[in-house]
């Protein structure tokens, strides 16, 4: 595997077979992921939550997944079977949800809680899981990781418990983490803080990350290369730094019904969708 | 119209006494739209629902409120329950799911004793771009911004002067909430409505609103016209972190923010 891309996606698409027909959710999705930070936006509906699932093998029972290619390191996840998974599975790539409320355990401390990260996927011994564990709560920049260690989750705050995901997600050292809407819960300083910490750890451990986002302009601000999702389908693929320049008429449209601090007060833009979007890409697999 | 002297509000009693808003006051003018910002927990939607009338049975209000040279009352008279309407965040939440559209909307104008109800329902969804076939849908069938749609629709019925909402577009997906957005700024034209809007994004409240008041810790920070919002000319810390932070990531900013409060 060359050194500069972590994960293969190619022609990725996610149907459920419903009692009303099948509905495809993701149809037709393909990019690389290097060491980099890779945002996926897009509105609610649009397949970009569907695409981070379906790389950790996530997807909800009744659902198919199927791809030319899903590969991560040389595995291919979508034949991989459960022990090549489970190992996978926070070793190699992680993933840090929304709401740190709902997917924190709620009966065990913070603490425990971290290690046994740690220790499903390292044969170190209990001290040093401990040891490790507080060192991750330093570097997400917590001031007190004596006392976090010993909370459970409804002890701390939201920005607090975003930390301790990603210090969860961090301890075992994958290589990817795919963090869907990680902040979107949270205060915008708070957001932007927690932000701080996810990208300084990337960048000094070499990681990928996937972010997903319905939030254009924080994508933009924050990552590398963007893939703009609508309808299961990528509808443009640009650099961050370019998104202003984009020239997909849904991309378009998305940053033009923008309210903006520095706008006018007059009507705001209206997204037109267009049928065609969706047909423009042939189907395939 | 709107006229809030040294509000105080408490949840609780004795020790276990939160002070969730703590000496606010602020005025608004006919036909203007005021916003209320803030992080969560700052006290905006307490204000809103202290105004409203909501916070009577679960927490003590003192202070002085008037609206349109009305002193309010404990109890709220009549007139003020149809003069002032609310438009609430949560678009699943705040409609009867097991209501019809048509049952949802016509309650309003009952309890005021309208005549012409359903004329009034049918003019109402018409109002709000929603045609007279959604009277007999349930929430459910019915998308997020139709449903926020009948929010709003809901609200006009009793033909208010005051309409407060709060979070109104935070549930929504960008292109609806600018469908929302517009919505609500022609119909202000169109009825000369008078609107309070809690939110927690500067760029909806500087697109909706002449004047705005940043909330912190239960107290008002700053208030201020949008325009000394957009030239950035606010004065305290805490309203310019905010503004920073607003602006989407910046690296180097973020090292820079302050604890505030507390």
């Amino acid at each position: 595997m060359s050194n500069s891309s972590l994960l293969r996606v190619e022609d990725l698409h996610v149907t459920y077979h419903t009692p009303t027909g099948p509905v495809q959710a993701v149809k037709g999705v393909s990019f690389d992921l290097g060491r980099e930070k890779l945002g996926i936006v897009g509105e609610s509906g649009s397949g970009k939550s569907q695409t981070g699932r379906a790389i950790l093998g996530l997807t909800a029972p009744g659902g198919e997944v199927r791809a030319k290619r899903l590969e991560f390191d040389g595995t291919d996840l979508l034949n991989a079977d459960t022990r090549t998974m489970r190992r996978i599975r926070g070793g190699g790539i992680s993933m840090i949800m929304q709401d740190p409320k709902y997917s924190l355990n709620p009966v065990m401390t913070v603490g425990k809680q971290i290690e046994e990260a740690f220790l499903v996927h390292s044969k170190d011994s209990k001290r040093e899981a401990r040891r490790r564990t507080l060192e991750m709560l330093r570097a997400v920049k917590i001031r007190e990781p004596e006392r976090v260690y010993k909370a459970y989750p409804h002890e701390v705050s939201g920005g607090m418990g975003q930390r301790i995901m990603i210090a969860m997600m961090m301890i075992p050292e994958p290589s990817i983490i795919i963090a869907d809407e990680p902040t979107s819960a949270l205060d915008v300083t708070v957001q932007l803080q927690v932000l701080a910490v996810l990208d300084d750890m990337i960048s000094e451990r070499g990681m990928g990350l996937i972010f997903i986002s319905h939030d254009l302009n924080l994508i933009a601000s924050f990552c590398d290369r963007i893939l703009i999702m609508y309808g299961g389908q990528v509808m443009e693929e640009c650099r961050a730094a370019d998104l202003a320049q984009a020239s997909h008429p849904y991309t378009r449209g998305l940053l033009d019904c923008l309210p903006r601090l520095d706008g006018t007060r007059e009507e705001l833009a209206v997204l037109r969708r267009d049928p065609a979007w969706l047909e423009a890409r042939g189907e395939s697999v | 119209m709107i006229d809030i002297r040294d509000l105080d509000v408490v949840f609780g009693h004795g020790k276990q006494a939160f002070h969730a808003v703590r000496q606010v006051s602020l005025a608004v003018e006919a036909g203007q739209s005021f916003g209320l910002v803030g992080e969560s927990g700052s006290g905006k939607t307490t204000v809103l629902r202290a105004l409203a009338g909501l916070l009577d049975r679960v927490a003590t209000v003192s202070g002085v409120m008037t609206v349109a040279d009305e002193t309010l009352q404990e109890q709220r008279s009549k007139s003020f329950r149809r003069r002032v309407q609310m438009v609430f965040q949560d678009p699943y939440g705040s409609l009867h799911p097991r209501h019809t559209v048509d049952t949802i909307m016509s309650e309003p104008a009952r309890v005021h004793r309208l005549d012409r109800i359903e004329e009034r329902v049918v003019s109402a969804l018409e109002e709000v771009g929603l045609d007279a076939s959604f009277r007999f849908r349930y929430p459910h069938q019915i998308s997020g911004g139709q449903r926020q749609r009948v929010s709003v629709a809901r609200a006009l019925i009793t033909d208010p002067d005051i309409v407060l909402l709060d979070e109104p577009t935070s549930a929504l997906d960008v292109s609806v909430q600018a469908e929302v957005l517009n919505l609500l700024m022609r119909l202000k034209r169109e009825h000369g409505l008078t609107y309070v809007l809690v939110s927690h994004n500067l760029a909806v409240v500087a697109h909706m609103c002449e004047t705005l008041s940043v909330m912190q810790n239960g107290e008002i920070v700053e208030t201020m016209s949008v325009q000394q919002l957009r030239e950035h000319s606010s004065t305290m810390p805490y309203t310019q972190q905010l503004l920073t932070a607003s602006l989407g990531y910046d690296r180097a900013a973020i090292d820079a923010f302050e604890e505030f409060g507390q």
